[in-house]
């Protein structure tokens, strides 16, 4: 389970976009994965042909989890490996390295064969009791557990059943908190989802599956036995089945997602503000220039063609970046990694609340037209469509643009772990002094929100300085 | 195009900007960017939508004239009619 933003400790795969025996590339979009925020697009981050995918679709896991197998191009298949990943095989989507691990602590790593073959029998691992190493889960554990009759209520969490909602992201060994086990139905993770699209009551349903596990076949007899005619019952499972995959973030009403994402939202930004020291300039840039120049050039241009002030402020912005390096980058283990490409994340608002911070790579060498191109698409399929991995996490400065919400000057906070945040305000009239002389120009004021363990002030008035040069040769951006 | 006409083709076009805002209790003289929360990405695709339907060149500096729906329908009658 890959990180598809600072904010994810966890996710769950809505659809595999592969099989195994696919051949894909690096950079292939293999799965669709639901986060807090949003359902996004992951990227593959090796090359070869998909061996195995260890997480089936409606499975929650914690980032790091191995997802899909990839046995990369010029290994041997038949190589004798000593674990899920071992040479030449890894995982295809693995945890970055400097991002966060799991917050919530993992009594005993499962490997993910076990995992699997957990998921096959229908058991909740978090009820299984472990005899190997230090109590680790063995394969003989969770066979056995789904040779027992019923599940007991597991021991380890059985003080804490009243806990935080089921929404509340949390890695699967901590989720059974909410919902006691004890005499629940063993429900298979493909089966509970088609249950919850199908509307099927799963209480006192026969399950087919080892131990009695209720499988996907047994939801779907139940199902068909609901309906009066074949007929119906055929036809019924698409119908059905159509708005459910519309939805498909099934996982998540939208009233979830919006607190889901307010949780992730408030988790990241806490984090920000307690680790890193803020510190803020502003400055007021002249856009004479810059709306005269925009405004020639759009006249000229088909209503699609057109570009908005927010694209010369992105432009600008990036640029400022590449001129001012020591604030495109990250802040990782005490040191600060500059970022040779600028990937300008910008922060996009959502309609019924939230947002999201996808990144235009490369924005800094993009044409203004193709830059504002990507802005646009990036803006329509954050609000509707999904997003890649890579944009979410590849950001290496952000920008925040309030300016359409009507204030001057926003001070942002700033998405670790980068180290720097641009925000523009309104672009407005104001009485401005030039050589003694004080007429009426466009003005917007700029802010940078900048990590004060990478830099000083020193550093960030120099970048807003460049910026607002860099306003005044509109033609040049 | 008659207001009526003109009407119809703001509402699509707003419609398909902001899906699910309940445009038929929108007053004639408010402002359509302040009141739908529409953003300079969201203006320009509703003017790029409007122009489409309608066939009618927008230049940026009708904008003004979009500024609500009871401005742009005055604007679209006036514009096709001329």
């Amino acid at each position: 389970m890959p990180v598809l933003g600072a904010d994810m400790d966890e996710g769950t795969v809505l659809e595999w976009l592969v099989k195994p025996g696919d051949e894909v590339h690096k950079g292939d979009v293999i799965a669709v994965i639901d986060t807090a925020k949003s359902a996004i697009e992951a990227e593959s981050f090796s090359a070869g042909t998909v061996d195995q995918l260890v997480v089936d679709v409606g499975q929650t896991v914690p980032v790091g989890t191995v997802l899909a197998i990839i046995t990369e191009e010029g290994a041997e298949r038949a190589e004798p490996a000593t674990a899920a990943a071992g040479k030449g095989r890894e995982p295809a989507v693995p945890v970055k390295a400097d991002q966060p691990a799991p917050s919530a602590p993992v009594p005993h790593p499962v490997s993910p064969v076990i995992r699997h073959r957990a998921h096959e029998l229908g058991i909740d691992l978090a009820t299984v009791h472990g005899t190997g190493p230090a109590g680790a889960i063995t394969r003989a554990d969770v066979e056995h557990a789904a040779s027992e009759p019923h599940p007991a209520a597991a021991p380890a969490v059985g003080p804490k059943a009243v806990g935080p909602k089921a929404v509340a992201p949390k890695p699967p060994s901590s989720r059974p908190k909410g919902r006691p086990r004890a005499g629940r139905p063993r429900v298979t993770p493909l089966a509970r989802r088609l249950a919850r699209e199908l509307g099927v009551d799963l209480t006192g349903v026969a399950g087919t599956g080892p131990g009695g596990a209720i499988r996907e076949a047994d939801v779907r007899l139940v199902q068909a036995a609901g309906k009066p005619a074949p007929a119906a019952a055929a036809a019924a499972p698409a119908a059905a089945a159509a708005p459910a995959a519309a939805a498909a973030p099934a996982a998540r009403s939208a009233a979830d997602r919006t607190q889901s994402m307010r949780q992730a939202i408030a988790r990241l930004m806490a984090r920000s503000k307690r680790e890193i020291p803020h510190y803020y300039v502003t400055n007021t840039a002249d856009m004479t220039r810059a709306m005269s120049w925009l405004h020639d050039r759009n006249r000229e241009l088909e209503v699609s063609q057109r570009l908005v002030p927010a694209a010369l402020l992105l432009k600008a912005a990036a640029l400022a970046a590449r001129q001012v390096p020591q604030l495109n980058g990250y802040w990782v283990d005490d040191a600060f990694r500059p970022s040779e490409a600028v990937h300008l994340g910008v922060a996009i608002s959502l309609r019924g609340g939230g947002l999201l911070t996808p990144a235009i790579h490369d924005a800094a060498d993009l044409e203004l037209a193709d830059l504002m191109a990507k802005m646009r698409d990036l803006v329509i399929r954050a609000r509707s469509g999904r997003l890649r991995g890579s944009e979410l996490t590849d950001g290496t400065i952000t920008v925040t643009n309030l300016g359409d919400q009507g204030v001057e000057s926003v001070y942002g906070v700033i998405y670790p772990p980068q180290v720097a945040l641009v925000g523009f305000g309104r672009i407005i009239e104001r009485p401005v002094a030039v050589g003694g002389l004080v007429g009426a120009r466009p003005v917007v004021t700029t802010t940078l929100a900048a990590d004060h363990r990478a830099t000083d002030g020193y550093t960030g008035a120099r970048y807003l300085t460049v910026l607002s040069e860099l306003l005044q040769r509109p033609e040049e951006l | 195009m008659t207001p009526d006409q003109a009407e119809t083709a703001i509402q699509e076009a707003l419609g398909q900007v902001t899906p699910g805002a309940d445009l038929a209790a929108l007053p004639a003289d408010a402002d359509l960017r302040d009141t739908l929360e529409l953003d300079s990405l969201d203006f320009l695709r509703f003017v790029e939508i409007l122009s489409e339907r309608t066939g009618e060149r927008i230049d940026e500096d009708d904008y003004p004239q979009l500024a609500t729906m009871a401005s742009a329908i005055k604007f679209l009658t006036e514009r096709s009619a001329s």
